[in-house]
């Protein structure tokens, strides 16, 4: 095994994996703060991949989509949250997954309406489009790595609005206490579409970095959705250290199975969930209750 | 919940088979195909009815034991007896069901439905990636021959459809009248603890995590049932029929028939398969259609079609059971 190749497919597991934590942070936050199963999450990270290739086809500026995935997921996520989902929280799974798959039906035929069934594929932006010499003869592509920094930036950006804003410590009792936001005098309603609103974001501009590296497809969130439950099964619900920790695990296991073992990659992340499942049923990260 | 039908429920469930039954008289083959895709998905969303309605356990990967029903012919040698056939593809539902449902019940709520989806998927691509199920595009399998004791019934081409309509009538009345009697065990009636009270039924003595994982089992298994007699109604077999899209469609069935009474998932699925045949008259767009269905269900019609007054009634303290068994018993 050459180390330069293993460094690369630990690079792209890197990466992979922090696009999955953009995904799945939001998926676990909804999940912790509202109780709201979101099986819809994969079609919003859809909805901004095929925005960036929309946008890229037009304007020729891909990096515009990133600014249009944000302002658009908040604005999708806010309206979602104030039209629908807030008439769920207190209804019970099922009704939650039914709601969310009518979604995923809906989306699918607004995609396949507006853009098409057709595979497209983005083409990365021209500035960021050679390698970067790392080290030696060994080079990484520079577009990977700006997706890189961009996730880690905003992950970090995450953890001290959590961890450091009066507004994420009211998220944070949200997550830990529902009625805690009451007693504290916050409006619960405004946290809950904030929170939504972020969470969309996220996903939409994890679909717009990732466009160019997988392309665009019909049903393309639902792999990534699938992927992002594994995240939050291992990590442990409503935990954003647990989903960040969690994805770079599953993006690393999925990555280097596909590189070095691809007759089970398929299979791996799977295993792997068993496996926690087994020890911490709870996930590797929740909090003790 | 979870009410068995009441006498004159039965009556009205009975004309509805006989109804069904005599379909052949006058209904052409394309019909009968779809009457059959009917009693399957009924078949099917029954089973997953074992696990929301009765256990309170939503699952999403109840699709994953339909399709190893089905690819369960696939791998079966061809020409063998229906009468063999079906008993494997339970069993080997069952025996993939087993491990599933232990490592998903440490698990409950939400997390039991992420994990269920999570190993679905994994039993699909068993299928999609692996040459065991024959590929990704799906394959064609023969059909188990009917032969019982040595006799071998030969179909035509042209009744084949009536044959089939008839044996998954069969087989879906004898599912129905199976887990109804299921209910009224002691088994049965743990289990609807359980989704009223799990925490009570443990301080009772019960062991509630083997209960469920039994009902996990004895779903997948009936699961794996239908899927047989799909494969054996299509003779074709693919990956896609373990994919959860499916298992989302059948608990909407479940949800559409009404999730207090166990007929309500075959009236859910005769009513999902009957509107996405009128909607094909409209337009192509079935998702569209389908996703508008369950979006006005999920907002007006949370308790389902069901009732139409099938269901007894609750008891009234008074009255007097008419076959001496305490009526409040049978509604729980």
């Amino acid at each position: 095994m050459d180390l330069t190749g293993l460094f690369a497919q630990v690079l792209n597991g890197l990466q992979y994996g922090l696009l999955l934590f953009l995904i799945s942070s939001g998926l676990t936050l909804v999940f912790g703060v509202m109780g709201v199963i979101n099986l819809a999450h994969g079609s919003l990270f859809m909805v901004g991949a095929y925005a960036a290739w929309a946008i890229a086809r037009q304007t020729g500026a891909l990096w515009l989509a990133l600014p249009a995935a944000v302002l658009g997921g908040l604005l999708i996520g806010a309206l979602l949250e104030r039209g629908l989902f807030r008439r769920f929280y207190q209804r019970d799974h099922l009704d939650q997954v039914l709601l969310t798959f009518a979604l995923i039906l809906l989306f699918e035929e607004a995609r396949s309406f507006l853009a098409g069934n057709d595979f497209h594929s983005v083409p990365v932006p021209a500035v960021l489009d050679f390698s970067v010499p790392v080290a030696g003869d060994f080079s990484y592509s520079a577009y990977r790595l700006a997706v890189l920094a961009l996730c880690v930036a905003v992950a970090a950006l995450m953890f001290l609005g959590i961890e450091r804003t009066r507004i994420g410590s009211a998220v944070r009792a949200a997550a830990e206490k529902p009625e805690m936001v009451d007693l504290l005098g916050l409006d619960a309603r405004r946290i809950h579409t904030l929170v939504f609103a972020v969470g969309t974001a996220l996903a939409m501009l994890a679909g717009a970095l990732a466009a160019p590296l997988h392309s665009v497809y019909p049903n393309m969130g639902d792999g990534f959705l699938i992927v992002s439950f594994v995240v939050v099964v291992v990590g442990g619900v409503g935990s954003i250290a647990g989903a960040f920790w969690g994805a770079l695990l599953i993006g690393l296991v999925d990555t280097l199975g596909k590189a070095y073992a691809p007759a089970v990659a398929g299979l791996a992340v799977y295993v792997l969930m068993a496996a926690v499942l087994l020890v911490r049923p709870h996930g590797l990260f929740a909090r003790r209750t | 919940m979870l009410a068995v039908a009441s006498r004159a429920g039965h009556v009205w469930l009975a004309l509805a088979a006989l109804g069904v039954a005599l379909l052949p008289l006058w209904a052409s083959n394309y019909h009968l195909e779809l009457a059959s895709t009917a009693l399957v998905s009924a078949m099917f969303a029954l089973s997953l009815h074992l696990l929301v309605g009765a256990a309170g356990m939503v699952s999403l990967g109840h699709a994953a034991f339909f399709g190893i029903g089905a690819y369960a012919v696939h791998l079966l040698p061809a020409g063998m007896s229906v009468l063999l056939t079906l008993p494997a593809a339970a069993l080997l539902a069952a025996a993939a069901a087993l491990p599933v449902g232990a490592l998903s019940l440490r698990t409950r709520g939400f997390f039991f439905l992420m994990t269920t989806l999570a190993f679905g998927q994994m039993l699909f691509f068993v299928f999609h990636d692996t040459p065991l199920g024959g590929g990704k595009d799906g394959v064609f399998v023969s059909r188990p021959a009917l032969e019982a004791f040595g006799l071998v019934w030969e179909v035509p081409r042209r009744n084949r459809p009536t044959v089939l309509l008839l044996l998954n009538l069969g087989v879906l009345v004898a599912m129905y009248a199976g887990l109804a009697a299921l209910l009224r065990t002691l088994f049965g009636r743990a289990l609807l603890g359980i989704r009223a009270n799990e925490g009570r039924m443990r301080a009772l003595g019960y062991d509630t995590f083997r209960i469920k994982l039994a009902a996990f089992v004895v779903a997948g298994a009936l699961a794996g049932v239908s899927g047989h007699m799909w494969a054996m109604a299509q003779a074709f077999v693919s990956p896609e029929l373990l994919g959860w899209h499916r298992s989302a469609e059948a608990l909407l069935m479940v949800l559409l028939g009404g999730l207090g009474a166990l007929h309500g998932p075959i009236l859910g699925a005769f009513a999902f398969i009957g509107l996405g045949e009128a909607s094909n008259l409209v337009t192509e767009r079935q998702k569209l259609v389908e996703g508008l269905v369950i979006l006005a269900v999920v907002l007006a019609l949370p308790k389902g079609l069901a009732g139409l007054g099938l269901r007894r009634r609750p008891a009234r303290p008074a009255a007097p059971s008419p076959a001496g068994t305490p009526v409040a018993a049978a509604e729980l």
